[in-house]
Parts: structure tokens; sequence; C-alpha cells
């Protein structure tokens, strides 16, 4: 009997396994259609490699990985690949992510594999190479690509060799049913582990809830060097840090993972993968699932394809839809409830919990924390949860990380206990996501100050790189201009170099007119907002009528935006343009927008009389009455705006000079693509000015009739 | 009366030396820069929009170390405003409106059939996030852009949008717990409370 060592705190929560165990391992159906994920393991998502339309073949790759932590994805079955797209997803967030939909042709066809009798006629990087290809992640949950954490280790040994058995979430028993069916796999393909990574010893973990499968790996084990070691139920020793603890009384430091002290993690469900790929060649295209709870009227185990449609899994256990409460993914733990049935198993999925509202009804509500202590016995990971929880409440995340927030492995225990039913993980997710977010924030911050402070830097020394050039080029010009003095004045000048003298002096001649035409450009544009915005600002002082001016000048800006876009629509359709359809949305949307304009501000007037009690029954004036106010206000405020609209038209006019003059040039140049853009921008301007033209004419008209 | 002189004398001897100690550390160990103009301008938003009106973050810091209103900048919002007021000692005020208000996150993005490579957008950009070449059509390096709107205005053909970041399921993240979340049930771990645990079947086998 080897020692064991104990981890601090954990649980003893129903186990809820017998449900799912009565029967073996059923093979599930293969759907009319898969949805395969890209992404169902940490790291960078796969790519896809196959077009939409083409036929492939069971087990045939269909996204490459894509970098170093990555793993690539393979049809599980054959079929056609009918799309490339997103789609939801089993993740808490509800979200869509990239997958590949495959339908499937029904004769599940293996593509061509390459078996392997003995592994050890490979070379390391072959075998890492089979692992890799075959699409192999951690499929305890995490899902992190195994064939990196097989890699021997080049300076320190691997001390141990961890398989875990353990599996100590309640309902879970995909890999309680795995290791009592298919021992030899698992237990062949941690010989392949131990071969590549080399540990002084190979343990097998295993809880003690689990006799059938202790049996079984006992005679597969007879005449190997691993030790098969059981350890006491207790949730949650399944963790690989507790895991760990229990096996070696090992501790991992805070801030570091099991390789650094030398122990490597591996779960049983990895180890039939391993064995499958090496062996047969097989990629990873099904998995064990446990379906479960009160909903499914045959719960059990499956095998299952990736990408198969949870609902259709559900059918083959018996789903009572009627009857069903919560819907979770993984078990009632660490799990998350799913919004709805549609959505792919993936290389991590290792339980559909279907729990009647019996089963799993509402949490109660929050109460306050009465500091119990509760929490803190049965932590895991010898953290202090009801500080943690106080701090992600009020969200003082320094202190939260300093108290060591990041060790959460969010097993749950402690919110399990809590009397006050406080949903302390989500805290800790909550905080932990704020905490890498305004990381995040931090560095893209640091990252913008940065270049803004390089590109003033740059800029300052463009200026003066202009600067010395302009005067080394007044200096040349001068010089010439001072010889061509002298040659002219020596008279014999070649007729060739006056020619070319002559041309240089034109050249510098346009280019200072373009500097000039330039410089005018810019200035008045530059020029116009700061006068009209100096002359606005006495005429809207004077229009400020408290309280809705701020609306009013929404409705004046509405007003104005509506002629505009009405203006060029005639524009258009006298021109017969093809953008008339679009304009006329643009019409349509801009009268709606005014609309909105005005009944916020009925709005808020008819509040701001009813808040001026006193007056309010001499001062309420039917719509009527208020009609004239309000047209006055809007003369006003076209007076005000035929300032900016001047400005505006200005702004248009220069746009369009340039876009002619860029135009002309790239008719010079002759780059046919470039003009046509150039001339759909110039008509686009030419347009912008019309209609401002005609929205200013609009507003000036009738202020000068008035 | 030597002793009082005595005294005295020591007194200013003293008080001449270490002025002179203190004279010598001012301009031996002055400190470069303004710490504080560095702490405002660590929390600032760096977005580098003028909307504060300063041209960038920076300016504003010194604006708001020289006693300028710490509520102009609108990218940074609220959140950043509390940050100010905590780091100067002084009340949080509201946004001030004059300066435009806080808008979710953005990015720009042209839309590159139209553009005509004029470097106009380039010349804009705060924090050099758009890359082309003159002639060329240019592209926003999504990750660098601050989503400043700069570029916006200057482009002739109006080929810049400032389109929304989505929330993609890679950055997605747990909110904290409200009591609607708790109510449905839903994004919650299931037996984080304590449920009914008189129901399991092995229990009551063994019973
Ligand atoms: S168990 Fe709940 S109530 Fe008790 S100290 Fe922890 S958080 Fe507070
Ligand atoms: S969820 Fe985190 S804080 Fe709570 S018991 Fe588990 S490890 Fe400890
Ligand atoms: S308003 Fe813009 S420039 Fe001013 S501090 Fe805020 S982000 Fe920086
Ligand atoms: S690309 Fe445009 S919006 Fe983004 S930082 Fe540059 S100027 Fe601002």
């Amino acid at each position: 009997m080897r020692k064991l060592w104990d981890f601090h705190g954990g649980i003893h929560p129903p186990e809820n396994k017998r449900q799912s165990t009565s029967r073996p391992i059923r093979i599930a159906g293969i759907p009319k259609q898969l949805v395969i994920p890209l992404q169902q393991h940490i790291g960078a998502a796969a790519r896809a490699v196959v077009e939409v339309g083409q036929q492939v073949k069971k087990g045939e790759l269909i996204a490459d990985a894509v970098g170093a932590v990555s793993v690539p994805v393979h049809a599980s079955t054959s079929g056609t690949i009918v799309a490339t797209e997103d789609r939801p997803v089993a993740h808490p967030s509800g979200l869509s992510d990239r997958c590949i939909v495959l339908e499937a042709d029904g004769e599940d066809l293996w593509t061509e594999l390459q078996p392997c009798p003995d592994y050890k006629q490979l070379s390391t990087a072959g075998l890492l190479a089979k692992v890799r290809n075959a699409g192999i992640a951690g499929m305890g949950g995490a899902g992190f690509p195994t064939e990196i954490k097989l890699h021997p280790p080049k300076n320190d040994k691997v001390n141990a060799l961890i398989l875990n058995g353990a599996e100590c979430e309640p309902y879970i028993t995909a890999d309680d049913m795995l290791m009592r069916e298919r021992a030899d796999w698992i237990v062949k393909g941690l010989e392949i582990m131990a071969y590549l990574l080399e540990p002084e010893e190979v343990f097998i973990g295993i809880e003690d809830n689990k006799p059938e499968a202790i049996e079984a790996l006992r005679q597969a084990t007879q005449q190997t060097k691993i030790h098969l070691v059981v350890v006491p139920t207790k949730y949650p020793s399944g963790g690989e840090k507790q895991l760990i603890k229990i096996l070696t009384g090992l501790e991992v430091p805070h801030g570091r993972i099991p390789a650094d002290i030398g122990v490597m993690c591996q779960n049983v469900g990895t180890a039939a993968a391993v064995y499958r790929a090496v062996r047969h060649g097989e990629p990873l295209i099904s998995r064990i699932t446990t379906v479960t709870g009160q909903s499914v009227r045959s719960p059990g185990n499956f095998e299952t394809r990736i990408g198969t449609p949870i609902e259709f899994l559900l059918q083959e256990a018996g789903y009572q839809a009627e009857s069903a409460g919560r819907l979770i993914l993984g078990g009632p733990m660490m799990g998350f409830s799913l919004s709805h049935e549609n959505l792919p198993i993936t290389k991590t999925t290792n339980c559909i919990l279907a729990a009647t509202a019996e089963e799993f009804p509402d949490p109660l509500p929050e109460q306050n924390c009465i500091r119990c202590g509760m929490c803190e016995a049965v932590c895991p990971a010898e953290l202090l949860p009801q500080q943690l929880y106080w701090f992600a409440r009020s969200e003082e995340l320094e202190k939260a990380e300093s108290y060591n927030l990041f060790d959460c492995i969010e097993c749950g225990a402690c919110a399990y206990v809590c009397p006050s039913s406080i949903p302390l993980v989500q805290y800790y997710r909550f905080a932990k996501n704020a905490i890498r977010l305004s990381q995040a924030e931090h560095q893209k911050s640091d990252k913008a100050r940065e270049r803004f402070e390089f590109r003033k830097l740059r800029l300052e020394r463009e200026q003066e790189e202009k600067a010395a050039k302009r005067k080394a080029r007044a200096e040349a010009a001068a010089k010439a201009q001072a010889e061509r003095k002298q040659r002219e004045a020596s008279s014999d000048t070649a007729a060739n170099t006056g020619r070319e003298s002559d041309a240089a002096s034109k050249q510098a001649a346009v280019a200072a007119a373009v500097e000039r035409a330039k410089a005018k450009r810019q200035n008045p544009a530059k020029q116009n907002p700061k006068e009209s915005g100096q002359e606005n600002k006495p005429l809207e002082q004077q229009l400020q009528l408290p309280s809705t001016e701020e609306l009013k000048a929404n409705i004046e800006k509405a007003k104005a935006k509506l002629e505009k876009v009405r203006a060029a629509l005639t524009d258009a359709e006298n021109k017969g343009s093809p953008t008339v359809d679009k304009m006329r949305a643009a019409v349509t949307k801009n009268e709606e927008r005014l609309a909105a304009a005005e009944l916020a501000l009925r709005k808020a007037s008819d509040a701001a009389k009813h808040t001026n009690a006193p007056s309010a029954s001499e001062n309420a004036p039917s719509a009527a009455e208020r009609q004239p106010q309000v047209e006055k206000v809007e003369t006003a405020a076209s007076a005000l705006d035929s300032e900016a609209l001047q400005a505006n038209l200005q702004k248009a006019e220069d746009k369009l000079a340039m876009m002619q003059g860029m135009l002309t040039d790239a008719i010079q140049e002759n780059d046919p693509k470039k003009v046509a853009k150039l001339e759909r921008a110039v008509e686009k301007n030419r347009e912008r000015v019309a209609s401002a033209r005609k929205a200013l004419n609009a507003v000036t008209d009738p202020v000068a009739q008035q | 009366m030597s002793i009082v002189l005595i005294a005295v004398g020591s007194l200013l001897a003293l008080a001449a030396i270490f002025g002179a100690i203190l004279g010598f550390a001012s301009v031996y160990f002055k400190v470069e820069g303004n710490p504080l103009v560095d702490q405002i301008d660590a929390l600032l938003p760096q977005t580098q929009c003028g909307q504060c009106g300063h041209p960038g973050c920076r300016p504003y810091a010194e604006g708001i170390a020289a006693g300028e209103d710490i509520n102009k900048c609108p990218p940074g919002g609220e959140s950043t405003i509390a940050a100010l007021a905590d780091l100067l000692g002084v009340e949080a005020k509201p946004l001030d409106a004059e300066h435009g208000e806080s808008q979710g996150k953005r990015v720009a993005y042209i839309r590159e059939d139209e553009c005509i490579g004029c470097t106009k957008c380039i010349q804009a950009c705060p924090v050099d996030a758009i890359l082309g070449a003159a002639k060329q059509m240019h592209t926003v390096i999504v990750d660098e852009c601050t989503g400043c709107d700069l570029c916006v205005e200057p482009c002739p053909v109006d080929c810049i949008d400032m389109v929304p970041l989505s929330v993609s399921i890679r950055d997605w993240g747990w909110e904290r717990p409200s009591q609607k979340d708790m109510h449905l049930g839903q994004k919650l771990i299931v037996t984080d409370r304590m449920t009914d645990t008189s129901k399991d079947p092995d229990d009551q086998e063994a019973a």
C-alpha cells in the first residue's frame, strides 16, 4: 500500500453516477449534419483546409493547426462539406464561432490510415507528429494540445507521469465507463506516453467509488510498471493539483504549472486517444460522452462523433423535452447552462446533463455573507474565499489578485457549502475577467502612448529635414541662377543646356504654384470652422431656451440633413443616376429621425411644463399655439445653420477641387483603375457640393424673404 | 552672554549647512519631468482623439495638472473621471457633454476598394495605425487603432467607417452576477449553491 497524502478541504456532494453506469457504452448514430468547431482546444483556432462542396472521407484533415499551440480537426464521418461559417457553439457566452458543417453521406468510409503495430520502431519526433496530426487535445475538459505536454523536457526529467482517472464530479461517468470497457487502450496509451516522457514513476489515480474500473485496470496493468493507486472519494480529487498532492505529496507553487515540479498529468480519455492514433493511425473524431439527468429516459454513455448536435445525442438517450429544466454542459459543479440544444459536441464535452426543475431547482437568492468561514474550510486551493468574495464584490481587483485569486480552480466547493447561497464562483470569474480586461487595456493604452510619442518625434524630425532640404534647394537654385547669369553673360550658351535649365525652372515654378494652391486650399478650410464657430456662439446663446435647446438643435440638424438628402435625391432623379433607390431610403431614414427628434422635443417640453407647476395652467398651450414658437426658433436656427452650411459648401468645394486635380494627375499617369475610382469620387463630391449649395439656398432664402 | 552667542552662532551655522545641503539636493537630485503629469497621463485612455480640446492625452494631462477640469475626456468616460478624482483628491463630476459622449469601443475600417491612396488619413492618425503608401490602398491595423475618429474627416472619398468592436467568443468574459441571472439560472454553474441533496439514488439504494 502506497502512502497517500490529503489535500485541504474538499466536499462530498451526492454522486449521482449510478444512473449512467448501468448500461454499457453505446455507439451513437451519425446525424445527417455535423457541425465541427475549429476551436475545440486551448490555443489558436485551426484553419479550414477544405472548400464548400468538397467530398471528404472519415478521418480526413479538414482544418490544420495554426502555430505551435493548436491542433488540427478531422472529418468525423464521410460526406460533403456544406459550409464554413459561424455557428453557435457550446460556450457560456452563447456566442457563435467558426465551424465546418459536414453533411454525412451515410457510408462512413475511412480515409487511408497509417497503422503502426510497434510504436517503438518510431522516433520520438515521429511519435509526437502522430499525436499532433491526430488532433488530440486534453479530453478531461481543458483541451490543452496533448502533443505539447508529451515533449520530453530538455533539462529536468519527469519524476511522475500521472494518469487522471479520478473523475470526481457528480453525474459524470465517461472516464469510468471507458476504464471499465477499454482499459487496455488506456494502458497502452499510457505506455506510449511513458515511452516519450521517460518518467521515474507512472501512476493511474482512481477514486475508490469505481470498483469495476479499478478491477479492469488492475488486470490491464498486471504486466507493467504502472502503479494503480486507489484514492479516497472526495471532490475535487480530480483537480490536477489536488491529484498530484494526493499521489506525490508535492504542491505546485503559486503561478507555476505541474511540469515545473517534474509532474505530468494526462486524462484517461487522452491516453486512449493516443493509443488509437499511434497504433491504428486514427485521428480523434469521437469521444465518450455521458448523457444523464432525470430528463432522459435511458441515461448512459455514448461514443459520439465530434460535431454531433447535442439534440441528436439527447434523442438517443430518450430525451423528454417537456420535463426538462436546465440543460448543462459538464458536471453540476463546474459546468455551465446551455440556452438551447442545437450545439455541437466537441473534443472536451464529457457530459450533457438534462436535469428536471426538481432535480436542479433555481438557486436561492443571494444573501449577505455571515462570515461563517465554511467556504474557507472546504477550499482545496487553500484560499480565503470569503475575502476574495468581498474584494470581487467591491471590485477591489488588486486586493483580490494579491489574495491569489488566480489560484482558484473554480471548483465550486465554496459556493456549494455557502449557507448564504452566494454565487461565489461567478464573482471570482467576473473578477478574473475584469483583471484580465484592465491589464489588456493598460497594455493597449501604453502602446498607443508610445506610438503617439514616437509619431511626434517623427514629425519633428521630418519637419527639420524638410526645412534643411528647402534650404539646400534654395541655395542650389540661387547658385544655378547665378551660374546661368554668368553663362548668359558669357553668351556662348549651347542650345541644349539652355533648354534643360529652362525645363528645370519651369518645374520649379509649377511646384511653387502647387504649393501655393495647397496653402490656399488648406487655409480657408482651416479658418472657416473657427470663424463660424466664433460667430455661432452668440447666436447659440441667444437661442438657449433651458432644457430643450439641445433637442431643438437636434431637430435642426436632422432637418438640415433631411433637406440635404432630399436635394440630393431630386438631383439624382434628374440625372437618372442609379443611386436613386439608396437616396430614397436615406430620405425616409432621415424623415424618421426628424420625427423622432420632434417627438423627443415635444415630450421634453411637456415634461418641462409639468415641472413648471405654478405657471402650468396659463402656460399650457395647445399644439397649434406651440407651433409658431417652434418655427421662430427654426428660422433663427437656420440663420445660424447657414454659416455652418456655407462652411460645409466651402469644404466640399475644396475637396472637389482637390479630387479633380488628382483625377487629372491620374489621367496623365494613365492608370485606368485609379481614374475610375477617382471619377466616382469626383462624382460623389460634385453631388455633395450641389446638395450643400441647395441646402444653403434652402436655408438662406426664407431668411432673406423675412 | 557668551553662551547665548554660542547657541545662536551654532544654530546659524547649522542652518547655513543644512540650507546648503538642501540647495545642493534640489539641484543635483532634481526630478526630471513632472511626476503628477505622468500619473495623470497614465490614467487617461490614450485614445489621442483631441475631444478634450487638447492635441492628445498628454497635453490634457498637463492641463489637468495645471488645474483644468477632469471631466473632459469622453473616451475615458466615468471610470477615468473616477480614477482621476481619486488621484487628485477632488470630487468626481459627470462627463462634460460639451466634449462629446463616451461611446463604445470602435475601430476605423477602410473600404479598400474605394480608397484612392491619398495618404490623408495616414497623416491624421495620431498613433500611426494606418498602413499604406501613396497611391496604394490603405489598411487600418486594428490592434493599434484607438478609435479616435480623426481619420474619418480628412478622407476625400469618405471610405472610412468607424465600426464598433464586436465581442468575439475569444474575448468574452463573465460578468458580475446579478439577481436577474440568478433568477433565470442561465450562465451560472449549477450546484454552486446548496441544492436539494436528498435525491441521490446511490444514497437511496444504500439506505
Ligand atoms: S460560506 Fe458563504 S457566508 Fe460563510 S463565510 Fe463563506 S461566503 Fe460568507
Ligand atoms: S472555487 Fe476557488 S475559492 Fe472556491 S473552493 Fe474552489 S478553489 Fe477555493
Ligand atoms: S479626450 Fe481624447 S485626447 Fe483628450 S484625454 Fe481623452 S482620449 Fe486623450
Ligand atoms: S486609424 Fe483612424 S480612428 Fe484609428 S487611431 Fe488612426 S486616426 Fe484614429
